[in-house]
């Protein structure tokens, strides 16, 4: 906190775009977020003018090749030998627009995305002078251009597609024979080129390269011959391919996962999270009438910039499973809601302390892990969560592959040592003493506590969302939802909290965990007052020390969530 | 080289050699063995303390090459794609990301004889501000094409064709048609231009000059003042046998097949204006295509990132300004056979 009240003001320029002086940062971050002297592009940013551009993207390092964001701009004059830059009438500084040495009068353009910007130049982003080296830049690029688009992935999101409505001409004048390249061709298992439709900038080489340090793709042949290929005999394949899809600008590169199965246009977009690992990527959710089609990134500097994994990113197919459960059952067959949580709360009202247990997973939310903990409280009742580890890697998949283990620990329900206490649960139940045991979301029979210890109990309450050994053992089993499927946070493994939204509505007769949870504790412990998921996350944060610490409130996670100390 | 490593404290050099010339390869490889044999290469130069080395690096032969910063990466081992500049002047961030000098074998010959002769003396051949000498290529339809070496400034394009010393004249009773001056990526004179050119004496005074094209002095000024450059110094001289369409087809298949491909305007343009050209070369020439030239070529030069966009644009922008009849005439000639052939079809 300190820092941040200490922190120096930014050093700012004044330059002018579209005639409006403008102040900006002196520095922007780069993309490896080092500050660097801001660009022209940048400027216009902070003005709210877009420079079209297909090479440059925050996040990749810049080689200004497209030439897309080429502006005409005007400087101001050196200083004469007074030392005082050369004035118009008028008193205010005289700038000299651009021209080309070699023919005076035709304007020159310098690229956006390279070029840094001095005090009191004009940035002309929309001056006719702009506009034709746009037009004639966008002419290029759509001379051996397939006109494809009702076919291709892209349209709807093709930056080629925009761009040539904001800046291009109607007509071509090309009346030449197109020149053509290798399509559908089989990059990786993952990724199909369409060497036609590609504008050859390089973004994802230097993805590749750069950001996910497998120099695997490159430019092949010369002149307007050139396209991407991998090495010869290497396939493409890293656990980063499908994010060179996402900043491909056009429909060169696409996912095979979701090539030809939607429109985007169509596709609802759900701020969500990826489950795969404890990174906590952002993500964007496309659905469509209910059916889940894609993950895509969703920028989050803090987090995942604007990566994720190739393994997170197609995890999500379980999602839509046929075999999903979707019928609340009782001991005495199918039932309803209002029955099965009278039961079940009748039951446990009974409990005595010490006879109940429950494992939680560490794929809940925080938010039911907090009521569960509650309902743990009432019983002095051991509680556990199940570890999953896998091997990190340089970039964003971490060792922990549950996405909230962090957040069952701080909520109470496991420990430092994830799992440490399932061992004592077994051993509970063979002993006679643990008489109902509450499981959600994990298959317990394969931690320790199988199919003939869960015969022993008096009483298993299941939640979870698709069948296992555990499930079908069961004596209430309350169908669950996915985190595609209703609203929650998770706090990853760096003890970042970050909420997710509901893309899709739950099948049959499941609801989303925390309602039921909620239902359960006000039934069972009398307490009160977290029917909505920002006033249970706000109670919430207010009881878990951690979150009370930070400060958290639900609405001021936002998109972007917030930090705890761990 | 060694004398330039040396003034600048330099320790690492490399001369890039581009592909096609194996045996120059060999041949400087050899020369190299030989001054380290002698002391002028390697630790401790000539009982100095000062230390330089210098290797051969072999081109995969690209034209590209020939661009700085193309170089360096080719030199790095990448593809040869020529860097934005700001921020990569290679003075700054040049071979590895470290200070570099890149200069051409040209200018390093000059040291020797600037050394040899010093400063004034060397600075007193040629004209007041273009000094030195030049090693003129000539070659086209003259007698005698070759190398001249010529001090920069004291022969014309006159002289340099017809001169006995030089090119000894256009071939028997053809006529002057063009004169490329300064490599094919300058700017085409043609026969019987005039210039009207305003240049500084040594007193700094300004002179108007009429220059006919003949009588330009091959200097680096002149040239420049009558719309072109001495570039490279390879002077093209067509006659009345060429034929001006398919000159610059000729050309822009050269750009064309060159282009690295790095940026848009270039990768696109230089093979739509040679595709344009064959399509014209073939026979079907059409009215616009003068201008259908002009605007591709327009649209590349200034907007690249190396010069390559202006070598492969100023060719057709200066071939289509200075022989616009030769384009329309072509284009209305095949407009007129297309028409009449469509005619006969249509009858038949």
């Amino acid at each position: 906190m300190a820092d941040r009240q200490t922190k120096p003001a930014v050093e700012t320029v004044t330059v002018k775009v579209d005639g409006r002086a403008v102040e900006v940062p002196r520095t922007t971050p780069n993309w490896e977020g080092k500050p660097e002297p801001t660009t022209v592009l940048q400027a216009c940013k902070y003005a709210g003018v877009e420079i079209p551009h297909y090479c440059y993207h925050p996040k990749l390092p810049v080689v200004g090749n497209c030439r897309m964001c080429l502006v005409h701009v005007a400087m101001p004059g050196r200083p004469g030998p007074d030392g005082k830059p050369p004035m118009n009438e008028d008193g205010t500084p005289k700038v000299f627009p651009m021209q080309l040495p070699y023919e005076p009068g035709t304007p020159r353009g310098v690229i956006g995305c390279a070029t840094g910007i001095i005090p009191g130049m004009d940035i002309n982003a929309s001056s006719p002078e702009t506009r034709e080296m746009r037009e004639a830049v966008l002419e290029s690029l759509l001379i051996n251009h397939p006109l494809d688009c009702p076919i291709c992935d892209q349209a709807g999101e093709c930056k080629l597609q925009e761009y040539s409505v904001d800046h291009g001409q109607p007509e071509s004048r090309f009346a030449e024979v197109k020149v053509h390249k290798p399509k559908a061709v089989d990059l990786g298992p993952r990724i199909t080129l369409d060497a036609e439709r590609c504008v050859l900038c390089t973004r994802c080489i230097r993805f590749s390269a750069d950001v996910a340090g497998d120099d695997a793709l490159g430019i092949v042949n010369r002149g307007s011959y050139n396209a991407i290929s991998s090495y010869p005999g290497q396939p493409f394949d890293n656990n980063y391919t499908l994010n060179t899809v996402d900043i491909c600008p056009v429909g060169a590169l696409t996912s095979d996962d979701f090539r030809f199965q939607m429109r985007v246009w169509f596709l609802k977009e759900t701020k969500s999270l990826c489950t795969g690992c404890g990174t906590g990527c952002n993500t964007v959710i496309g659905s469509r009438e209910n059916r889940m089609y894609r993950y895509e990134p969703r920028q989050n500097d803090a987090v995942n910039s604007c990566w994720m994994c190739d393994v997170g990113r197609l995890d999500y197919k379980w999602i839509g499973r046929d075999d999903r459960l979707a019928k609340l059952r009782g001991p005495r067959g199918n039932t309803t809601w209002p029955s099965a949580l009278k039961e079940i709360s009748g039951h446990l009202t009974k409990a005595a302390e010490g006879s109940v247990a429950i494992v939680a997973s560490s794929r809940q939310t925080n938010e039911e892990l907090f009521l569960l903990n509650k309902l743990a409280k009432r019983f002095k009742a051991l509680t556990d969560s199940v570890p999953r580890k896998g091997e990190a890697d340089h970039l964003l998949v971490a060792e922990d592959r549950n996405p909230n283990t962090t957040g069952a620990q701080l909520t109470g329900i496991t420990t430092k040592r994830v799992g440490s206490r399932l061992a004592a649960i077994a051993k509970g139940i063979v002993s006679g003493k643990i008489k109902t045991l509450i499981v959600f979301g994990e298959d317990v029979t394969q931690h320790g506590i199988d199919a003939k210890l869960l015969g022993k109990l008096k009483m298993l309450i299941v939640s979870d969302i698709l069948p296992n050994a555990t499930t079908r053992k069961a004596d209430y089993l309350l169908p669950g939802c996915s985190h595609a499927e209703k609203r929650g946070t998770f706090t990853n493994v760096k003890g970042r909290v970050q909420k997710f939204t509901k893309a899709l509505e739950p099948s049959g007769d499941a609801m989303p965990e925390w309602e039921v949870l909620h239902e359960l504790v006000h039934n069972v412990t009398g307490l009160d007052g977290f029917n909505s998921i920002e006033g249970l996350f706000n109670q919430m944060a207010d009881e878990v020390k951690a979150f009370k610490v930070a400060g958290l409130t639900w609405a001021g996670l936002g998109d972007q969530g917030a930090d705890v100390k761990l | 080289m060694i004398l330039a490593c040396y003034a600048n404290d330099v320790k690492l050099a490399y001369i890039y050699i581009r592909g096609e010339f194996p045996e120059g390869a060999r041949i400087l490889n050899r020369a190299i063995d030989d001054a380290r044999a002698s002391g002028f290469l390697g630790k401790g130069i000539c009982g100095t303390k000062y230390n330089l080395e210098i290797h051969v690096h072999r081109g995969a032969g690209a034209y590209i090459c020939g661009e700085e910063t193309g170089l360096i990466e080719s030199l790095e081992g990448k593809r040869p794609y020529p860097r934005i500049k700001p921020p990569y002047f290679p003075a700054a961030l040049g071979l590895y990301m470290c200070p570099t000098i890149v200069n051409n074998v040209e200018t390093l010959c000059n040291v020797r004889h600037v050394m040899e002769m010093g400063g004034d003396e060397y600075a007193s051949l040629g004209t007041a501000v273009n000094t030195g000498t030049r090693i003129v290529s000539l070659s086209g339809q003259v007698k005698r094409p070759g190398y001249y070496e010529i001090e920069v400034g004291k022969a014309t394009l006159g002289e340099l064709i017809f001169h006995r010393n030089f090119g000894q004249g256009l071939l028997d009773g053809r006529k002057l048609r063009a004169i490329i001056p300064g490599g094919s990526s300058s700017k085409v004179f043609r026969a019987g231009e005039k210039f009207n050119i305003k240049s500084k004496d040594k007193w700094g005074k300004v002179i108007g000059q009429k220059l006919g094209l003949l009588d330009i002095p091959y200097d680096f000024d002149t040239l420049m003042k009558c719309g072109s450059m001495s570039g490279s110094s390879a002077i093209i001289v067509m006659d009345d046998s060429v034929d001006i369409v398919e000159a610059l087809g000729n050309l822009s298949d050269f750009y064309a097949h060159e282009s690295c491909g790095q940026c848009t305007p270039c990768r696109e343009g230089s093979l739509w204006m040679a595709k344009a050209l064959k399509r014209m070369r073939s026979g079907e020439a059409r009215k616009g295509d003068a201008d259908y030239l002009r605007h591709i070529a327009h649209n590349i030069q200034g907007r690249t990132i190396c010069a390559f966009g202006e070598a492969c644009a100023w060719p057709v922008l200066s071939f289509v300004d200075k022989f616009r009849d030769d384009f329309e005439q072509r284009g209305a000639e095949d407009e007129a056979r297309l028409a009449k052939r469509n005619r006969e079809a249509a009858a038949s």
